[in-house]
């Protein structure tokens, strides 16, 4: 009384014995696509049968591959856990050469994972002990920029030149269109939105003040930083973060070359030259977009223009500019450090540059509310 | 072991936009050899590979894999000539965000309806016949240089391929991992059948797997040897295959 079951290609036939011994008896081709439909109905039956000891009759299996012999693998294992002794009988010559090849004596398990409670307790600790790591490192890294840099400014030979102005065309130069354009889009809106409560008063004119500071102050610094982030902090941290998976910064290191001197300080100074320079294009368009919108009121450009010279002092445009220095130092400084901690792997890289656009844009807006403050206090 | 062609490249000239690496190579590859190239490094023995597996378009010419043109097979036909071939890249092209077992199950889980046990086994056999076992679960950044090709050749074994290509598979492994390879390629080519494309620099081990070996010359961009390694070793007239050997031999004899 056997069970016999299979496709056409394939079939199985297990025999229950005496004394807890049993016969399987495998015929056909044993390929890919017969293995994938004998497997499931062949293994569950065995576990069901749970024999002592099985005789495996594959003496009329024509074709075997590797596919076949990891299901005589796993009959093996089967027996294994049941403690029961297999015995493959008749596998043809060419067929146990493959066997030879390809058995394995046990499997290898994957390493072990902790329970969901240890898990999340792991994950706090290590998410705490990575959050002290990388302050540390942010502020030694800032400590050896400023060493690096007061050199630099010491013997400004030692810069290297041609790289800082190619950062700096591609930082600065090649932002100019976006930068332009949110200025734009940012003053229209502004005054489009602003004029609605004004109007009510009929007090359109006053528009001007208010766009005005408000972009000289906080936004035009913070929009061209946040572009500057997202365009350059995430390109220098890619372009370190390869050249880190590429080894390229070990070669750097022992050839002698420090790879802050050579590469983090053009992208710095670069990043901190352009930041000021982008933020007066992207006020001035700002302007120009709450300009457009005061001419559709019919109010002269003349007006406008006095109007803002007496709204704004030069204290708002330098108060803005100075934070600009702060911003592009912390992007360039950030993106160059995510860029050097990269690890290896092919994802490495990408997670660098994620991780320099979101460290950039908190370290801006920390660094602005802390301007706002201290603005505040002397009264700017 | 040798048979019908299983390949054949015709009067193949192939190269990247306008430059031409090779022109007018013509030969067959047939059933259950072991064929090597050689050539100097830059003579185009990868882009010869390329071409043969249809990656790179050739100029002009055609690659046919068992009666099918590589280069124009569209579709279903296309993926069935791809079923018949598994490839080693020259620098492992291990998927380095998955463990190595995930590397090699990745074909078996998208192209075949075994079940998950079943393909950890098969897996897990492959890793074996190529010494990685123990290496299952790690990431490919976890391994060294000869690991991960020795794992690239696993994976390239995984849907049981009938011919394997095989980029510089030794370079940069020690001597005796190196021989362990070349007995790997012998098992696979008696118990499987495999019909073998080496690209390869050992002299050693043209000498212990191939049954012949091929070479490309960056001057003349074509073939300039064709025959068993022993032959061009003995009987080549060409200075170029000559050098190639007898240098190697003087280095390696001393
Ligand atoms: N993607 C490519 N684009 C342009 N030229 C290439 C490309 N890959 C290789 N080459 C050129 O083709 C020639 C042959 O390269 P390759 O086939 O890799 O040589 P080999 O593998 O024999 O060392 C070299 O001169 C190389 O510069
Ligand atoms: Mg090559």
């Amino acid at each position: 009384m056997g069970i016999m079951d299979g496709t056409e290609q394939a079939t199985f036939r297990l025999e229950p014995g005496r004394d807890g011994q049993a016969t399987l008896t495998l015929t056909g081709r044993l390929d890919r696509d017969s293995t994938a439909s004998l497997w499931r109905q062949s293994t569950d039956r065995l576990r069901e049968l749970r024999p002592k000891r099985l005789i495996v009759q594959v003496g009329a299996v024509e074709y075997c591959d590797a596919a076949g012999i990891s299901l005589l693998m796993e009959y093996k294992r089967i027996l294994e856990q049941n403690e029961g002794q297999i015995e493959i009988r008749d596998l043809q010559p060419q067929f146990q050469q493959l066997m030879a090849l390809f058995e394995i004596d046990h499997q290898v398990l994957p390493p072990k994972s902790l329970g969901p409670v240890a898990n999340a307790v792991h994950n706090l600790g290590r998410w705490a002990a990575d959050l002290f790591s990388d302050f540390t490192a942010q502020v030694s890294f800032t400590g050896e920029i400023c060493a690096k840099l007061l050199k630099t400014v010491l013997h400004p030979g030692r810069l290297r030149r041609q790289d800082t102005f190619l950062m700096a065309e591609k930082a600065g130069v090649n932002a100019m269109g976006i930068t332009a354009l949110l200025g734009f889009l940012i003053g229209l809106i502004l005054a489009f939105q602003s004029a609605a409560a004004m109007q009510n008063f009929g007090a359109e004119i006053f528009v001007a003040d208010l766009v005005a500071i408000a972009l000289f102050r906080e936004l035009g610094p913070l929009i061209t930083a946040l572009v500057l982030a997202s365009r350059s902090g995430s390109a220098f941290a890619a372009e370190l973060g390869t050249m880190k998976v590429n080894e390229e910064i070990d070669a750097l290191v022992t050839m002698g070359l420090d790879p802050v001197q050579f590469l983090v300080l053009p992208r710095l100074i670069a990043a901190v030259c352009m930041l000021p320079l982008l933020t007066m294009f992207n006020l001035l368009f700002g302007l120009i977009g709450c300009g457009v919108v005061m001419t559709t009121w019919d109010i002269p450009i003349s007006t406008y223009i006095e109007r803002i010279s007496a709204a704004a002092t030069l204290g708002d445009i330098f108060g803005g500019l100075a934070k600009t220095f702060v911003f592009g130092t912390l992007i360039a400084g950030i993106g160059c450090l995510r860029g050097l901690q990269t690890g290896t792997g092919p994802s490495a890289v990408g997670d660098s540059a994620t991780r320099a656009v979101v460290s950039g844009i908190i370290a801006i807006v920390v660094a602005d509310g802390v301007f706002a403050v201290i603005y505040y206090f002397l009264g700017i | 072991m040798t048979g019908e062609p299983i390949i054949q490249v015709k009067n193949l000239t192939a190269g990247y936009g306008s430059t031409v690496i090779l022109k007018g190579i013509n030969f067959d590859v047939r059933a259950g050899e072991i064929l090597t190239i050689l050539g100097g490094s830059g003579s185009g023995k990868s882009t010869l590979l390329k071409n043969m597996i249809g990656l790179t378009k050739p100029l002009s010419g055609s690659v046919l894999i068992e009666g099918v043109d590589v280069v124009t097979a569209e579709g279903q036909e296309r993926l069935d000539v791809l079923r018949k071939i598994g490839v080693a890249y020259q620098s492992g092209a291990l998927f380095g965000s998955m463990t190595i077992l995930s590397n090699i199950a990745l074909v078996l889980e998208e192209f075949t309806d075994l079940p998950r046990e079943a393909i950890e086994v098969i897996a897990q056999m492959k890793l074996k016949a190529v010494g990685l076992q123990a290496a299952a679960y790690k990431m490919p950044a976890e391994l060294s240089g000869g690991m991960r090709k020795r794992a690239a050749i696993a994976r390239a074994l995984s849907l049981d391929p009938k011919i394997l290509f095989l980029d510089e598979p030794s370079a940069g492994l020690d001597p005796i991992t190196s021989a362990q390879l070349d007995e790997l390629v012998l098992e696979l080519s008696q118990s499987l059948g495999i019909t073998f494309v080496i690209v390869t620099h050992e002299l050693a081990s043209i000498f212990a797997v191939a049954d012949r070996a091929i070479m490309v010359d960056r001057e003349s961009k074509t073939i300039i040897a064709d025959g068993r390694p022993k032959d061009l070793r003995d009987k080549s007239e060409h200075p170029m295959v000559r050098q190639f050997f007898s240098r190697r031999l003087e280095k390696g004899n001393a």
